[in-house]
């Protein structure tokens, strides 16, 4: 009796989280030119029109500049700051740490409205340098957070004895605490990719004439063209989120740090 | 020369906000001296230590190493090593590139270094895992490539903190052995934390026994173990029984009590050891409220009026059932006088 229930919950589990995915793989699939479920047909015709829509390659492009270059600055600033908080007792330390994680609870559709109207209309930023910015602003909560577990599970004595060998403090940090620390940052990093990669709300309101990321494109084209490229192009996302997860799980153990 | 200070401390104080952690420490140590900081926890003992090392900042007082001042000298500057209790291995380097380590930093020839850290890592008998990582060595083995990692720099003091601490009982007479031995070949002053008396009694040549940040008594191992100067240094070092003197009696639970001889004036207390309580005999009545055999010995706890007593008696001796009545005796020459009581 309980084990059938709790094969029936796992079930309706599955279905629920891959469900949608299995659907949108088969609606690229399908042969006909409407976005459609079961598929009308099967070819890869969808498949291969994605990469001849100018505008998905521009956007691609415009969305990894922003998570990748987003997520390293991100990690330049937020690596400092989780090694100050796990290391020092700082005055405003725990308030710090909750400011740090508000990112994560705030809608993303108020963060996006706050620095539209307040950064990018009273400062007429470009809208380029304001999505970087939102980005990297975005990213940074969960970089502090991952790095943070990782400075917390490594000893300070460590650093210590590379002081008492000679070391200076900042030496100490690059030579013992770094090497040591070197698969949280990368968890960290993935991390921030896919949460930058996959940002809609706070783009949204970013996204200006020929500056859109590439969630951002795919809705508009939705509006506009109806056809399985849409699905075809979330497949193919998908497949290279679940890409990168499977090989950081696989070589760094990925979910001990999320 | 040797009997001038190598290292010393003058007035050392640290304090945390209101709380003191080490009040006005005075200690002078010299050269190639094997010194015990010996204390419960929170005694101050390692935050003097860390103090020598640099990574803390005395509050007030002055530390001398050598002839220079190194109270202001950062901690990478003093060649003073420190081999953590926690050993603090680089778990990213290799046995052999941990003890290169130091060396490293200071630019010398690639011949050099390799030279020395070979040298280092044979004396711990570990040439055979050089190649290994930490995690791939036991707790033993990771504390000789701390120790190497240390003396390969060949530092002015060396401090242990919890040597023996973490090993097992085999494993901490080597440990022991080894230390002698590193300090009988390089002669370089040793200063050792601990908590466990017979550890300090075992390995130094001198014992600072520290309470709540003060200096409680310094002594060589016999000093301190046949002569504690206060109540507190007799109950760290095994005087289970220990009463304090007032108007030439002994202060007790149920009252002052007189010995039958004379008790010498000057005394604050008088302590024994369990093996100096004498048993089936003597003025005094005890009920036995617990027996424990440890090997060679038996011991009694007595409830008695003058509070609860320790008496230890060769365990071929017949044995006493609990609750039977016992005599015992404290007598005058098994005692220790104390200097202080507190």
């Amino acid at each position: 009796m309980n084990r059938t229930l709790s094969t029936l919950i796992l079930a309706a589990l599955l279905v629920f989280l891959i469900g949608p995915f299995l659907i949108i793989v088969g609606a690229s699939l399908s042969a006909g030119d409407t976005l459609a479920f079961p598929p009308q047909g099967l070819s890869l015709k969808w498949i291969a029109k994605v990469f001849t829509v100018e505008s998905f390659r521009d956007s691609f492009i415009m969305s990894m500049i922003l998570a990748v270059g987003g997520t390293f600055v991100a990690l330049l600033l937020g690596v400092p700051a989780a090694y100050a908080l796990s290391r020092y007792k700082l005055p405003f330390g725990e308030i710090v740490n909750t400011i740090v994680t508000l990112p994560i609870i705030v809608p993303g559709i108020i963060v996006g409205l706050a620095l539209l109207r307040y950064l990018v209309v009273p400062f007429s930023f470009s809208i380029g340098v304001a999505l970087f910015l939102a980005h990297t602003a975005l990213v940074l909560p969960y970089t502090v957070r991952v790095v943070s577990s990782s400075f917390n599970n490594l000893r300070s004595d460590m650093e210590e004895a590379a002081v008492l060998l000679g070391a200076t403090r900042l030496g100490a940090f690059f030579k013992v605490v770094l090497p040591n620390i070197q698969s949280g940052i990368l968890a960290a990093f993935i991390l921030g990719f896919v949460t930058s990669f996959n940002q809609v709300p706070v783009s949204l309101f970013l996204s200006g004439p020929g500056v859109r990321t590439l969630p951002i494109d795919m809705l508009s084209y939705m509006e506009t063209t109806y056809d399985p490229s849409v699905a075809a192009l979330s497949a193919l996302l998908a497949l290279m989120s679940i890409g990168i997860v499977f090989l950081a799980e696989r070589f760094l153990g990925f979910s001990r740090y999320v | 020369m040797s009997d001038r200070a190598f290292l010393s401390l003058e007035n050392l104080t640290l304090s945390y906000g209101n709380s003191i952690a080490v009040d006005k420490f005075n200690l002078d140590i010299r050269k190639g001296e094997l010194v015990a900081f010996l204390g419960p926890s929170g005694c101050g003992k390692t935050t003097t230590m860390r103090s020598i090392a640099g990574l803390l900042t005395p509050t007030a007082g002055r530390i001398t190493l050598d002839g220079t001042d190194i109270t202001r000298v950062s901690a990478n500057k003093r060649n003073v090593g420190l081999v953590f209790q926690s050993y603090a291995l680089f778990p990213h380097l290799t046995v052999y590139e941990n003890v290169a380590f130091g060396l490293r930093l200071k630019r010398m020839s690639d011949a050099d270094i390799d030279a020395r850290v070979t040298a280092g890592i044979k004396s711990v008998g570990l040439s055979a895992l050089s190649g290994r990582k930490p995690t791939e060595l036991s707790g033993g083995q990771q504390q000789r490539v701390a120790l190497a990692r240390s003396m390969v720099m060949e530092p002015k003091v060396l401090l242990l903190d919890e040597p023996l601490s973490n090993l097992d009982a085999r494993l901490r007479v080597e440990m022991r052995a080894e230390l002698q031995r590193v300090q009988k070949e390089t002669g370089v002053t040793m200063i050792f934390v601990t908590h466990d008396q017979a550890e300090a009694l075992s390995l130094a040549d001198r014992i600072v026994v520290m309470r709540e940040g003060l200096i409680e008594q310094v002594g060589t191992p016999e000093e301190i173990y046949n002569n504690p100067a206060s109540s507190f240094v007799a109950d760290f070092v095994g005087f289970e029984n220990v009463f304090a003197l007032r108007g030439g009696k002994l202060a007790t639970p149920g009252g002052a009590v007189a010995l039958a001889e004379a008790l010498p004036g000057d005394a604050a207390g008088l302590a024994w050891r369990p093996s100096g309580v004498a048993l089936e005999t003597g003025p005094f009545k005890g009920t036995v409220k617990s027996v424990s055999f440890t090997g060679n010995l038996r011991e009694y706890l007595l409830e008695t009026p003058l509070g609860p007593i320790t008496a230890e008696v060769g365990a071929a001796l017949p044995v006493h059932a609990l609750g039977a009545e016992l005599a015992f005796d404290l007598p005058l020459k098994a005692a220790a006088p104390l200097q202080r009581f507190a």
